[in-house]
C-alpha cells in the first residue's frame, strides 16, 4: 500500500513539472500549432493541480473555458496565419506525434487524479469549503457575491470596456454596400407582399396531382 | 455582507459607471450632428463626479466591501485631480477629434471608464482591487491609443503598449501571488501587519521586486520606459494628453497603496530600488530628450524624467515624502495637460504641430500661444516662480530629509541639463524666423482658448501660492 500523502505529493510534483515543461514549450517551440498544443497541456496540468487543492470549480472552468473554447479559437487563428506552405501540406501526420504525446500526458494525469481521489487526502492547507460542509462551487459562489462582490463587478466593467473597444476598433460603416435591413423587414405589411386576387367561383376540375397516382 | 452603507461610500464610482453606460446608449441613438451635446454632457458628468467625491468625503477614512475599497484623504485628492485633468482633456480634445474625423462617442465613454479605473485603483484596499482597477484603466487606454485605425503609427503604438502592458501586468500579478504566498492575505491593511511577522521574508521581498517592476512600468520609470516614447508619438494627440495626465496620478496612487499602505515596513528594501529607478529615469529621460526633434517624443522623455522626480519623493517613505510626491503628481498632471493642450490647440486638419520646427516664429504669428507655451515649458523645466519649481524643490527636500542627499544632488544636476531642451522650444518660438507660407495660430472655439489660458495661468498662480495645495497634500498623510 502506498502512503496517500506521499502519492499526492508525487502527483503534485509531476503535475507541476509537466506544467513548467509545457509552459517552456509554449515559448520555445518554433511551430505555432505545437506551441498552442503545449499551452493546452499547460492549462490542463494547472487544472489538475487545482483539483489536488480541491478547487473543482476553477479546474473545470479552466478546462471548459480555456481549453475548450479559448484554445480552440487560438488554434483557428494560428491556422489562419500565414504559416509556411509545406508545413500546412504535411498537416495531420506531422502534428500527430505531438498531439498523441499531449493526449497521453493528459491521460496519465487524469489517472493519477483518480488515484488521489480514491485515497482522499488533502495536501494543501485546510479547505474552508470542506470545513463548512458545502461543495467547492457553492463556497465559491458565496464568496463571490459577498466578500468579493466589488472585484466581481469591476470585472463586469472590464468586460464592458472589452465589448466597446472591440466594436470601436472593428466596426466599419462602408457606404454603397447592400445590407439586409431587419427593421425594414419587420415593418412590412402583409398587404405589401401578398396580393389577393378575386376570381370566379367556377374553376375547371383540377387534374390529379402527379404524386397521387403512385399510391395504391 | 455588503450593505447600503458600502454603496454610499462607493457612490462617485457607481455614479460614473452608470453615467458612462447611459452615455454609451445615448451615443448609439444619437445623430452625428448632435454629438457636441455628448461632449458637454461628458464634461458635466465629470464635474458632478468631482462634486460627489468632495461632498461625500467622510471625515475619517472608511472602508467598504469587506476592506476592498478605502475612501480616505489620499484617494480624495487623487480623484479630484484625475477628474479635473480629464475635464481639461475633453475640452482640449474636441476640435482635434472633429478635424481628424475621430469625434466618436466611444472616445468619451472609454475615457470615462478609464477614469473609473483610476478611481478604483487609488482607493484600493486589496491587491485584487489594485489589479482590477489597473486593468480597467489600461484596457481602456489600449483601445484609445488604437482609436485612429487608419494610422499605422497609431496601430503600432497600440500593439506595443498592449504587449508591454500585458507583460507588466503579468509581473505585477506574479509579485502579488508571491506576497500572498508569504502572508496569506490580499488585504493591504492586513498585509501591513503580517509583513513583519511572516515566516518567509525572502519570498515577500521577491514578490516586492516584481511589484516594483509593475509599478515602474505604469509610472514609465526607466528601465521600464520603452513604451512611453512610441505610445506618446503614435497615439492621436487627443489620447496622448489623457495618457500623459490622469494615469500618472493613478500610478502614484498605486505605488502609494502597494508600497506604503501594504508593504510600508519593508521600506528599507524598496527605498534603494526606487532610488535606482529614479536615477535611471532622470538620466535617460533628460539626456535622450535633448536629441529629440519631435515635440511629442520630447514630452515623452520629459515624462520619464518627471517620474524620476516623483520617485525622489517616494524614496523618503514617510508622510513628508508621500505629500511631496503627491504634490508632484498633481503638478505634472496639470503641466502635461497644458503642454499637450497647446499642441492640440495649434494643430488643425492636415497639420499635427508635432515637430519642434513647426513652432518656429510662433511669437510672430500668435504671441499669446507662444506666451502660454513658454510658461508651460518654464514650469516643466522648474523655473521659479512656476508650479513645477516648487514641486521639484519639495521632492528634493523630502529626499534630503530621508538621508538621500546624493539623490537630490543628482536630481538638481539633471534638472539643469533638462533646462536646455525646454528652453530650446522657447528659443525656437521667440528667436527663430517663421517659415514663409505657414499658418499657425490657436484653433478652436472660445471655450478651448479660455480653459487653456486658465490652465496655464493656474501653473503660475499655483507657483506663487502653492501653500494651500501642499497643505492639503500634507494633511491627508497625517494620522
Amino acid at each position: 500500500m502506498i502512503d496517500p500523502q506521499m502519492f499526492q505529493l508525487v502527483c503534485f510534483y509531476a503535475f507541476a513539472a509537466v506544467t513548467v515543461v509545457a509552459a517552456l514549450g509554449v515559448i520555445s517551440l518554433r511551430n505555432t500549432v505545437h506551441a498552442v498544443l503545449s499551452l493546452v497541456l499547460t492549462f490542463f496540468s494547472t487544472a489538475c493541480i487545482w483539483l489536488l487543492a480541491e478547487a473543482e470549480f476553477l479546474a473545470i472552468a479552466l478546462i471548459v473555458v480555456y481549453v475548450g473554447a479559448v484554445m480552440v479559437l487560438f488554434l483557428f487563428v494560428v491556422m489562419m496565419l500565414d504559416i509556411k506552405q509545406e508545413q500546412v501540406r504535411e498537416g495531420f501526420i506531422r502534428y500527430l506525434p505531438v498531439g498523441i504525446i499531449v493526449a497521453l500526458v493528459m491521460l496519465g494525469e487524469m489517472l493519477a487524479l483518480i488515484g488521489v481521489r480514491a485515497m482522499h487526502q488533502t495536501l494543501m492547507g485546510a479547505n474552508p469549503a470542506t470545513a463548512a460542509g458545502v461543495s467547492n462551487t457553492e463556497w465559491l459562489g458565496h464568496a463571490l457575491y459577498t466578500q468579493f462582490l466589488l472585484p466581481f463587478e469591476i470585472a463586469a466593467l472590464i468586460l464592458t470596456v472589452g465589448v466597446v473597444a472591440a466594436v470601436v476598433l472593428t466596426l466599419r460603416h462602408r457606404t454603397g454596400v447592400r445590407h439586409q435591413q431587419a427593421s425594414q423587414q419587420v415593418l412590412v405589411n402583409a398587404r405589401d407582399r401578398v396580393r389577393v386576387v378575386k376570381m370566379a367561383a367556377v374553376t375547371p376540375a383540377p387534374s390529379p396531382a402527379p404524386g397521387k397516382e403512385t399510391t395504391p | 455582507m455588503p450593505n447600503l452603507n458600502d454603496i454610499l461610500i462607493l457612490l462617485p464610482e457607481l455614479y460614473l459607471a452608470a453615467a458612462a453606460c447611459l452615455l454609451l446608449l445615448l451615443d448609439a441613438f444619437m445623430k452625428a450632428e448632435q454629438r457636441p451635446l455628448l461632449h458637454w454632457l461628458s464634461i458635466a458628468v465629470l464635474l458632478v463626479g468631482i462634486y460627489l467625491v468632495v461632498a461625500g468625503q467622510p471625515s475619517q477614512p472608511v472602508t467598504a466591501f469587506s476592506g476592498m475599497f478605502v475612501r480616505d484623504g489620499v484617494a480624495e485628492v487623487l480623484k479630484v485631480f484625475a477628474l479635473l485633468s480629464t475635464v481639461l482633456v475633453f475640452v482640449y480634445a474636441k476640435p482635434y477629434l472633429i478635424d481628424r474625423k475621430l469625434f466618436v462617442g466611444e472616445f468619451y465613454t472609454l475615457t470615462i471608464f478609464a477614469v473609473i479605473g483610476i478611481m478604483l485603483l487609488v482607493s484600493a484596499g486589496s491587491l485584487v482591487t489594485v489589479y482590477l482597477g489597473l486593468e480597467l484603466l489600461t484596457l481602456s487606454s489600449y483601445a484609445l491609443v488604437a482609436l485612429n485605425r487608419d494610422s499605422r503609427l497609431s496601430s503600432e503604438a497600440a500593439i506595443k503598449y498592449f504587449v508591454l502592458g500585458a507583460l507588466a501586468s503579468g509581473m505585477l500579478l506574479y509579485g502579488m501571488s508571491m506576497v500572498y504566498g508569504a502572508t496569506g492575505t490580499l488585504e493591504l491593511a492586513r498585509l501591513h501587519v503580517l509583513a513583519t511577522q511572516t515566516s518567509m521574508p525572502h519570498l515577500l521581498v521577491f514578490g516586492l521586486i516584481f511589484m516594483i517592476v509593475g509599478i515602474g512600468f505604469k509610472l514609465g520609470a526607466a528601465p521600464f520606459h520603452m513604451w512611453i516614447p512610441d505610445v506618446y508619438q503614435g497615439s492621436p494627440t487627443a489620447v496622448t494628453i489623457f495618457i500623459g495626465s490622469a494615469p500618472k496620478l493613478a500610478a502614484f496612487g498605486m505605488a502609494y497603496r502597494l508600497l506604503a499602505s501594504g508593504l510600508g515596513d519593508l521600506a528599507q528594501h524598496w527605498q534603494l530600488m526606487l532610488a535606482c529607478l529614479a536615477v535611471l529615469s532622470l538620466a535617460i529621460g533628460n539626456l535622450v530628450a535633448i536629441v529629440q526633434s519631435n515635440l511629442k517624443r520630447l514630452l515623452a522623455y520629459s515624462t520619464i524624467s518627471h517620474m524620476g522626480y516623483l520617485l525622489l519623493g517616494l524614496v523618503n517613505a514617510g508622510p513628508e515624502g508621500y505629500a511631496s510626491a503627491l504634490f508632484y503628481a498633481i503638478s505634472y498632471a496639470l503641466m502635461s495637460a497644458a503642454a499637450f493642450g497647446v499642441i492640440l490647440a495649434l494643430a488643425r486638419a492636415g497639420f499635427e504641430c508635432e515637430e519642434i520646427d513647426d513652432l518656429k516664429g510662433l511669437n510672430q504669428r500668435s504671441p499669446w500661444a507662444a506666451f502660454l507655451m513658454m510658461l508651460v515649458m518654464f514650469s516643466l523645466a522648474g523655473v521659479p516662480p512656476m508650479f513645477g519649481f516648487f514641486a521639484k524643490l519639495l521632492v528634493f527636500q523630502a529626499a534630503i530629509h530621508a538621508g538621500f542627499l546624493w539623490l537630490a544632488i543628482v536630481g538638481a544636476v539633471f534638472a539643469i541639463i533638462g533646462l536646455y531642451y525646454y528652453l530650446r522650444v522657447v528659443k525656437v518660438m521667440y528667436f527663430d524666423k517663421a517659415v514663409e507660407g505657414t499658418e499657425i495660430r490657436l484653433q478652436g472655439d472660445v471655450s478651448v482658448r479660455l480653459v487653456l489660458s486658465l490652465n496655464v495661468l493656474a501653473l503660475l498662480a499655483l507657483g506663487l501660492g502653492w501653500g494651500p495645495l501642499f497643505g492639503w497634500c500634507q494633511r491627508v498623510f497625517v494620522g
